[in-house]
């Protein structure tokens, strides 16, 4: 089953090999992996999905925490969160069918951005199911180049706010393994 | 504050009560080393930055301290690599500086460049590419608070020459502060609480300990909870000396090439409690014939190793002498005498033995080693045949005694790191106990070992093979056996004799206790080749995919 | 042989995939080290017809390889085991990789299903050795396997060569997979190599030089590589072009040419560095201006345009800007150079101005007192005629060995240029001496390099490889010292070796291998005659001057033309 996983980790360069090169050399599978600052200019956020089994998960979020600049990580999974991807397809869309990409563009509640003399770029946000479908959707007109950022989230509500002082409290894997 | 980035390194260093640094140099470390000739630190010179890893770490095995080491960039650094891997795989606390070329040349390729922080990023707990010479005392003592804390490992920084040569005036903190590294030690009550529950009442309890009981320092708690509970006490590999196996309760090494009744006592255990061990595949044989009748409880101070390997009834986060302080009071004292005796009956059962082999037996040259010495002795071992009977017949009673590689299995360990453990213990006795072959792959460190005047027994057992190779050729490839044969080796103790050393010889049985007297006499570094058959092997043997009790032994 | 030729549609193992691969791709020999992760390979190496040469240390293996591979032009091919066998491989696969030497890299690998778990004797290789290889593989399937095994050939050896690892789990080395043929089909849609240079850059190359008065040709190892020696000499001699060298460059242009300059760079020639400063169009081909070849690079070639060719677009402009960039082979490049530039050339100012700079700068020494190292090496060539393949390890003695031993044809100088890794001289002979078992090989080592892998005298002595080691024993590790005297206010610092070197004689000795000690000068010229007389391996431990320095010596972040020359 697919996990989301919220991680903050210190914002210097490295970490993103360090977090990669973990994946690989233990043979976890990453979906997708998106990196960004946040709020705390020395933090960063990444939203990785990884495929794999309870036991695996367990494993991954575990080796994760082993590394120093990972500062704390949650498997929002469960938590009501809200997860977005963000994608961008070009698409061909000579004249006489544009109407028609435009009918499916709108029922997304998606943009086009750019316009040219035979084809349009899309930009959609939505969740994972939802980009699946604009993107079978669009399909049938012949996908040029299609972009996509991978999943962000984060947990709905107020929990999992980060604040300094959260952060800097002792952030412990739960105490029994 | 006026000092450069290297003076601030080597303040540090003092600071951290780093007296002693392996190493060797080059172009790039050389402001490291410019700074140390004024510093009251001692260096030792090895001949191979390989050993300077090695010897850092067998220091720190024997020391309980943090071992350190230099080298220089590119070659220098790359040579660290095996090392590096061996401590990792240990958990061994290292602090490594490697030169860089400067911060400008960084990723151009220069002349002795190497990306050593990618490179060692999969074994290494940490590392660090210094970039800013105001972070560099910080990060010393970072390092030091990593390689030594939680569970230990290697931390490697990397020094560009310009950050090392750099005016640097930070001062070194106070505290270490690292938002995303905060071991656990104390363990949960609720789970400490179970788990004395759990011990009080098997009736066929067996406590299973490894490295991380040494590490901790947690060997008399742990013989107080086996005589409260009168359970025996099976160890890993790496786990020998945490456990006396002079003590009625001691079971030995189990696994792989585990002691045949301590392999059976797992099959037959009710309540298995693993304490800083890490169920790995030489320990466990298949996993699904692992201790089938037991409740497995696993104390660890790392997380990832709980459930890594095989499923836990009671898992428990924490230090093992933290856990064991918490604990202990709360376990009912108990007799087991069923269980006791049944023990016995395996013992008697299932003896271990030697099998065939020729005139002189390496098993017997150590079980008589281990009496001579009373099992006090600090023995390092290399990889191979000779490392497992080392294992099985020595007898270990004092942690910190046996140095080995145990995770990576690193040919070319015990020499050095006897170096390292006599350097950290000069009034003990050291032992490297080695093969032809593991021998070959550290030998020009006789120099070192000459020049610092270290009075080291090397006792290699010659069989004129790579005979564990051998081993595993003649169980499971029909006896083809492809490049293991060694008939070019050197006359050993002509080599040793070359350096300044004392050469001995033990061709007859006879000889043995002769040589083995003279050697601990003579207060010099002394190799004796002993002469042993290639036929010999190493008993018992766990096949690959079989359970522990389903052990090859000998015919007779 | 064919894997065809087991029958249409057979099933082979792992092992046996590897090895057919192995004889398909023409691989005679292979260096290596068992260990329990590469049993099955081992297990198929039994009968198979493919020489094992065993060394006593995986990073003898790799140096070997290496030496061979320099030395034939061919891959050079070791094995490890997993864990340890592999770790102990890294330094001599980055010296391939700095150096751009063809190597395929067979490490043996836990089995899939114990991958990632710290298993026992798991290390991770492919990780560890992302930076430092052109390319590695993992192998997961083994129905992959044949295709890996001709990708990795096919990348070690095209393009710019470069060590390719393939890690391969134990259980994959048993399983079976049906192999049609092989080579099978390449899938590298992401590596493309460009050979041909492009005709308009070649063209603009051609006019620069027609035009140039003070024209320098700058030769590194991508010749010798790509086999342009001859091409080289052509165009120096028809466009009368001067050419320097890199140490990478050694042998790609005759040594005892008129128009040979020197070695350029921190222990160049004073003509060969000053030339750098005043040519008026620098042509580098197949160089990477290196930090130890440019000095500080705001000053470098200061007055010239550059011409730089290369097969790695990436080199080009990396360090250099280079006027006219050609991405393509070398030998390719100069042909269509010299297609391009009918007419011959002169430059008799150009050149008598260098030949100035030679006479009155040529490397020098003092001859009159004690026994000097540069001399061993000079008498050394004069014995060999110059006709031995010479390698080298790190340090003083590497550079004396490149200032005194001129050499006249390619692959018969090997060191370790972008690393320098110490260690390399011994191993490497072995590996050029099973490359050409009719040369006479000669390891020109220090007393602290020479004991980095001095356990490879078991391998030289089992398997009578007539390597001639010449050990040039100043007792210190004598480039360390040179530069604590020079920047260091000469604190020795944990650079001296005298007190713990064995007795080199006897140490040979103890492998079998005869060896002498040569304290006097009137010792030298009689033991290195004897050595070279002997037919297996010898020995010369030479006691040489122990603070001699190798001069000129540009410091490190200077310009080339700072150099101290020395008295
Ligand atoms: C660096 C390294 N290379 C290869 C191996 C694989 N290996 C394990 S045991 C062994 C043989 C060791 O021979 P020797 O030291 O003579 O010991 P013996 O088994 O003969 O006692 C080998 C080659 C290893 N463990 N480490
Ligand atoms: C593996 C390795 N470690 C360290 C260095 C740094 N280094 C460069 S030259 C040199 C000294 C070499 O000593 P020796 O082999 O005796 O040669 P000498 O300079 O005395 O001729 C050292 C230590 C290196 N190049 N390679
Ligand atoms: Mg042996
Ligand atoms: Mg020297």
């Amino acid at each position: 089953m697919k996990h989301t996983l919220a991680v903050l980790v210190e914002n210097k360069p490295g970490v993103l090999t360090r977090v990669a090169g973990l994946f690989a050399r233990r043979g976890y599978n990453i979906e997708s992996l998106a990196v960004g600052p946040t709020e705390n200019p020395s933090v960063s956020r990444m939203t990785i999905v990884v495929e794999g089994d309870d036991h695996t998960i367990e494993q991954v979020c575990k080796q994760l925490h082993k590394l120093i600049d990972v500062i704390k990580l949650s498997d929002i999974t469960q938590d009501p969160h809200v997860g977005r991807e963000l994608v961008l397809i070009k698409v061909n869309a000579e004249p006489h069918v544009r109407g028609e990409i435009m009918q499916i563009v709108e029922v997304f509640r998606a943009r086009i951005v750019d316009i040219a003399r035979d084809s349009l770029i899309v930009e959609a946000t939505g969740d994972e199911d939802k980009i699946n479908a604009i993107e079978a959707a669009l399909r049938p007109f012949g996908i040029r180049e299609l972009a996509r950022t991978g999943k962000i989230a984060l947990v709905r509500g107020s929990r999992g706010k980060v604040l300094e002082a959260d952060l800097s409290e002792q952030e412990n894997v739960s105490q029994t393994g | 504050m006026k000092r450069t980035g290297a003076q601030a390194v080597i303040e540090a260093l003092l600071q951290e009560g780093a007296d002693l640094v392996f190493g060797y140099p080059g172009g790039a470390v050389l402001p490291l080393y410019h700074a140390l000739a004024d510093s009251p630190i001692k260096h030792v010179l090895v001949r191979h930055e390989q050993n300077a890893v090695h010897a850092a770490s067998g220091y720190a095995r024997t020391s309980g301290r943090v071992g350190v080491c230099f080298a220089t960039s590119g070659p220098g650094a790359t040579n660290l690599v095996t090392g590096i891997a061996t401590a990792y795989m240990d958990s061994v606390p290292v602090v490594i500086f490697t030169g860089q070329v400067p911060t400008s040349m960084v990723g151009t390729d220069a002349f002795q460049e190497v990306d050593v922080t990618g490179i060692t990023m999969p074994i290494t707990k940490h590392n660090y590419l210094v970039k800013d010479v105001a972070e560099l005392p910080r990060i010393v003592k970072e390092a030091f608070h990593i390689a030594r804390t939680g569970r230990p490992g290697p931390v490697l920084i990397d020094l560009p020459r310009d950050v090392a040569q750099a005016p640097c005036e930070a001062p070194i903190p106070e505290q270490v502060e690292i938002r995303g590294y905060k071991p656990t030690y104390k363990g949960h009550a609720g789970q400490i609480r179970a788990l004395a529950k759990m011990l009080s009442e098997a009736e066929r309890p067996l406590i299973f300990v490894g490295g991380g009981v040494v590490a901790s320092g947690a060997e008399e708690l742990l013989v107080r909870l086996a005589e409260t509970l009168q359970a025996p006490v099976a160890t890993t590999l790496a786990g020998l000396g945490a456990f006396p196996e002079d003590h009625p309760l001691s079971l030995g090494m189990v696994g792989l090439h585990g002691k045949p009744y301590a392999n059976h006592a797992f099959m037959e255990c009710d309540v298995l409690f693993g304490l800083g061990v890490r169920f790995d595949d030489r320990v466990t044989g298949a996993l699904d014939k692992f201790a089938p009748q037991a409740k497995i409880a696993h104390v660890d101070i790392d997380p990832a190793e709980i459930g890594k390997n095989v499923r836990v009834d009671l898992p428990l986060v924490g230090d093992a002498r933290t856990v064991l302080e918490d604990l202990l009071p709360l376990v009912q004292p108990g007799k087991r005498e069923a269980w006791l005796k049944r023990l016995q009956e395996l013992r008697e059962a299932y003896p271990l033995t030697y099998g065939r082999g020729g005139d002189v037996r390496p098993q017997w040259v150590i079980q008589r080693l281990g009496e001579m010495t009373r099992g006090r002795a600090i023995i390092t071992t290399d990889v191979g045949q000779h490392q497992m009977w080392a294992a099985l017949f020595y007898g270990f009673t004092k942690p910190r005694t046996f140095i080995s590689s145990c995770g990576l299995g690193t040919m070319g360990y015990g020499f050095p790191a006897a170096i390292g453990a006599q350097l950290a213990r000069p009034d003990a006795m050291v032992w490297a106990i080695t093969g032809d072959g593991s021998f070959q792959m550290s030998m020009p460190e006789l120099g070192t070992a000459v020049e610092q005047n270290l009075p080291i027994k090397i006792l290699l057992f010659n069989n004129q093979s790579l005979a564990m190779v051998r081993q595993l050729q003649h169980f499971y490839y029909e006896g083809k056996y492809t490049a293991v044969r060694f008939s070019g080796n050197p006359d050993f103790v002509g080599l040793a004799r070359c350096y300044g050393a004392e050469g001995l010889r033990i061709t007859k049985q006879e000889e043995v206790i002769p040589v083995l007297e003279e050697a601990m006499q003579n207060g010099r570094l002394t190799l004796i080749e002993c002469l042993i058959s290639e036929e010999e092997m190493v008993y018992p043997m766990v096949p690959a995919g079989a359970g522990l009790n389903e052990m090859i032994l000998p015919e007779d | 042989m064919a894997i065809g030729d087991c029958g249409a549609k057979s099933k082979l193992t792992g092992s046996q995939i590897i090895i057919k691969a192995l004889q398909e791709e023409g691989v005679d020999t292979v260096f290596g080290y068992p260990g329990g992760a590469v049993l099955p390979l081992y297990d198929e190496l039994y009968g198979a017809k493919i020489r094992h040469i065993l060394t006593r240390h995986e990073q003898g293996a790799v140096h070997a390889a290496d030496g061979y591979a320099r030395v034939s032009g061919r891959p050079g091919v070791c094995i490890a085991t997993s864990g340890p066998g592999a770790t102990n491989l890294i330094t001599g696969i980055t010296n391939a990789f700095m150096d751009s030497v063809p190597l395929v890299v067979l490490t043996g690998q836990v089995g899939v299903g114990m991958i990632g778990r710290d298993s026992f004797q798991e290390a991770d290789i492919t990780g560890i050795t992302m930076p430092i290889t052109k390319h590695n593989f993992l192998v997961r399937d083994v129905n992959e396997l044949a295709g890996i095994m001709h990708e990795a050939f096919y990348i070690a050896t095209t393009g710019r060569p470069g060590p390719v690892v393939v890690d391969i789990p134990k259980d994959i080395t048993t399983q079976t997979a049906v192999v049609e043929r092989y080579p099978p089909p390449l899938n590298l849609r992401g590596y493309r190599v460009c050979r041909e240079p492009h005709p308009l850059q070649i063209l603009q190359a051609a006019r620069s030089i027609a035009r140039a008065e003070r024209p320098l040709l700058f030769a590194g190892g991508g010749v010798i590589t790509s086999g342009a020696h001859e091409e080289l000499k052509a165009l120096a001699e028809k466009q009368d072009i001067p050419v320097i060298i890199t140490m990478m460059g050694k042998g790609a242009f005759p040594e005892d040419h008129p128009l040979f300059v020197g070695m350029v760079g921190m222990h160049g020639t004073v003509a060969a560095n000053y030339a750098v400063g005043e040519c008026d169009l620098l042509i580098g081909i197949g160089v990477r201006f290196d930090d130890r070849v440019t000095g500080k690079l705001d000053k470098f070639a200061s007055k010239a345009r550059i011409i730089h060719i290369d097969i790695d677009a990436a080199e080009i402009g990396k360090n250099v800007p280079a006027h006219i960039p050609i991405v393509g082979d070398a030998r390719l490049a100069l042909r269509a150079l010299l297609d391009n530039l009918p007419r011959p050339a002169v430059h008799p100012d150009w050149r008598a101005r260098i030949r100035a700079w030679q006479e009155e700068h040529p490397l020098h020494y003092d001859r009159n007192c004690g026994l000097k190292p540069q001399w061993v090496i000079e008498e050394l060539h004069r014995l060999t005629g110059g006709e031995a393949i010479v390698s080298t390890d790190v340090g003083q003695h590497q550079m004396w060995a490149v200032q005194y031993y001129p050499v006249k044809r390619p692959r018969s100088f090997i060191s370790s240029g972008g690393l320098g890794a110490m260690g390399f001289g011994v191993p490497a002979a072995m590996g050029a001496q099973l490359a050409r078992p009719e040369a006479t090989v000669v390891a020109i080592t220090g007393d602290g390099s020479f004991q980095m892998n001095s356990q490879e005298l078991a391998t030289i002595s089992f398997y009578r490889l007539p390597v001639k080691i010449i050990l040039l024993d100043n007792g210190y590790l004598g480039m360390v010292r040179q530069w604590q005297e020079f920047f260091f206010d000469r604190r020795y610092s944990y650079s001296d070796l005298a007190a713990g070197n064995p007795d080199f004689v006897k140490l040979a000795e103890a492998y079998g291998v005869p060896a002498v000690r040569v304290t006097e000068v009137s010792q030298l010229t009689e033991a290195l005659e004897t050595a070279l007389e002997h037919k297996g391996p010898f020995l010369v431990d030479v006691k040489v001057d122990r603070e001699e320095n190798v001069l000129p010596m540009v410091p490190p972040g200077a310009h080339l033309r700072e150099m101290i020359v020395g008295g």
